[in-house]
């Protein structure tokens, strides 16, 4: 642990101020609570937000794991897991299970997240309702007085336009049935596991200056018409090509030798582990 | 005939000054150029307007342009807080409360359920870029239904009513006509059965023939709906032909009213006597 900084690189009070919001927005599920985002050595835009709830957080016997679109291994994710292992002593791993703090981009591991786990998400924009107003004074109105219907107007539009919902990530849902909010750019295969979940989910938006949660056992419903239910993407019959699995979120790969397209795991540890256990039963 | 019924929509000396007002106009018509105070420069856009509409009658309102019909629709329309005055509706709190004093979620509810708005600019009251058929629905939606199907059946019926093909429901506005355009606003406002329709010189601008068409589906619809409607024009050919009273406006005040008919053949007041010479 380098001695030229802080523990967890931000000064006691401003971690002290993050956490204060994120009580907050513990406490008003779903509810957009403002933050004075700090300055750090990462360009905001690159999961300051996430970055910030993280060094609030994290002390001694924590156990971090940082995942951008699934990936421990990515750019990304190691120099995340660096910057923090350099002004912590803490140990970091890639195995959900063994973790306290997970930082993720844009997935929610396949492992079932624990009760005294905490999910922490990089946001790029936390509004829900942008997609349908521009202005942030107006949306905050709509929030206060739960007028969420130029949302269902909109999925009704791509009903009526496409035949379909074209909302592919970033799909809006109810949280405890009275924020709206944006689960961040998830797979809508993620959004099921926001409902009723044991561990914490936190979301932080450096740029946009704003922290919000979902605690454990909330409801969180995504955005459907009676008679057209939510649906998540559907993979069609498909498997991981290295571990089999046909019930996980699959990334399109495309191999370069033999110029053909593959499916695999975006979650890359579990990919390893269950491939793993594969080969020991085999043996 | 209105003796025993509760009027859907009783307004009460509604006022809309833009500009603070002196002791030189406040309370008073004098000392005033039209609307306009000499002294303060304060426009009484509407001044002191009183009226009831009953169930199932058409209640116009005449007047030159500037004597105050369209800030007395978007008043009632919670377009904007009016200066002074109160309005209840039969449908909204059985009568007893001022709509202009109800929270905003009230005031969404009564703008979705209990009236209807055709604005003479479906600009304002379309979205444009949004399919026929969404259009009506946000009204639907905005009501509290969550069901797909059932929107989509209801507008298929409205657009139908209106003699707009269905085959262009998912077509946006902005294609159509100025004749359609407001029969597309005219089935949005319908979209929840309100007992009152709000109709801003819905055939002004549009061609002779158009006019022709749009007048005839509004006397259709107050048949097939049995809705009470608000009728405001410049034009008083357009008031003969579906008012069964009519309110005469000048200058932001209510100068004349009565039956349509007996308005028509016997005009009390000398600009109503003009008004009338000049449709024949
Ligand atoms: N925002 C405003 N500021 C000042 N005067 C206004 C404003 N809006 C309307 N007025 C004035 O109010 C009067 C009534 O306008 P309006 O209700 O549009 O008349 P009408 O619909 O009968 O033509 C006009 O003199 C108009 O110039
Ligand atoms: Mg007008
Ligand atoms: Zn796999
Ligand atoms: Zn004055």
């Amino acid at each position: 642990m380098s001695k030229n900084y802080n523990y967890a690189f931000l000064d006691e009070g401003s971690k002290r101020e993050i956490r204060r919001a994120t009580l907050k927005a513990v406490a008003i599920p779903g509810y957009q609570v403002p933050f004075g985002s700090r300055e750090l050595p990462i360009g905001r835009g690159w999961g300051t937000g996430g970055i910030q709830l993280t060094l609030s957080l994290i002390g001694p016997g924590d156990v971090l794991k940082v995942i951008d679109q699934g990936s421990d291994e990515s750019v990304n994710a190691v120099n995340i897991k660096k910057f923090v292992g350099l002004c912590t002593d803490i140990e970091t791993t890639t195995e959900t299970p063994e973790a306290t703090l997970i930082q993720s981009r844009h997935r929610i591991p396949e492992i079932p997240l624990k009760n005294g786990q905490i999910l922490i998400f990089q946001v790029p924009l936390p509004e829900p309702l942008r997609i349908v107003e521009a202005r942030e004074e107006v949306t905050k109105k709509m929030h206060a007085e739960k007028d969420y219907a130029p949302l269902w107007l909109q999925l009704y539009e791509s009903l009526i336009r496409y035949k379909k919902v074209t909302l592919a990530s970033e799909y809006p849902c109810l949280v405890e049935g009275r924020y709206m909010m944006n689960p961040s750019p998830i797979p809508r295969f993620d959004n099921p596991k926001l409902h009723k979940a044991e561990c914490l989910y936190l979301f932080g938006a450096g740029r946009e200056k704003k922290i919000y949660a979902v605690p454990p056992y909330t409801d969180v419903v995504s955005l459907a018409f009676d008679d057209v239910p939510f649906e998540i993407e559907s993979f069609g019959g498909k498997h991981c090509r290295l571990c089999g699995s046909t019930d996980t979120y699959l990334d399109e790969v495309f191999d370069q030798q033999s110029g053909k397209r593959f499916h695999q795991c975006s979650d890359t540890s579990y990919c390893r582990k269950l491939s793993s256990q594969k080969a020991q039963n085999r043996e | 005939m209105y003796l025993n019924e509760t009027p859907v929509l009783s307004i009460r000396d509604l006022t809309v000054r833009y500009g603070k007002g002196c002791s030189a106009c406040s309370g008073r018509a004098d000392n005033r150029d039209k609307n306009r105070c000499i002294a303060c420069g304060t426009v009484w856009a509407t001044d002191g307007i009183s009226l009831d509409v009953y169930p199932g009658e058409v209640l116009g309102i005449v007047g030159e342009s500037g004597s105050g019909k369209t800030t007395l629709m978007r008043a009632l329309y919670f377009d904007f807080v009016p200066s002074f005055g109160s309005a209840v509706l039969r449908d909204y709190e059985d009568g007893q409360k001022n709509i202009w004093e109800a929270s905003s979620a009230a005031q969404r509810m009564i703008k979705n359920t209990v009236m209807g708005m055709v604005y003479q600019n479906p600009v304002l009251g379309l979205r444009m870029n949004y399919s026929a058929a969404s259009n009506i629905a946000e009204k639907i939606i905005a009501a509290g239904s969550r069901n797909a199907g059932q929107m989509t059946g209801r507008a298929m019926e409205l657009l139908d009513a209106v003699e707009i093909s269905t085959s262009r429901m998912s077509e946006a506005p902005k294609n159509f006509s100025g004749g359609m355009q407001q029969r597309v606003q005219i089935s949005k406002a319908l979209a929840n059965n309100p007992a009152l329709l709000l109709l801003d010189e819905v055939t002004t601008g549009l061609d002779l023939s158009v006019q022709a068409k749009v007048l005839d589906l509004i006397r259709k619809i107050k048949a097939l709906y049995g809705i009470s409607i608000l009728l405001v024009s410049h034009d008083l050919a357009v008031i003969r032909m579906l008012a069964d009273r009519t309110i005469v406006m000048l200058d932001g005040a209510i100068i004349e009213s009565g039956l349509t008919d007996q308005i028509l053949e016997d005009p009390q007041q000398a600009y109503t006597q003009q008004l009338v010479h000049s449709l024949i």
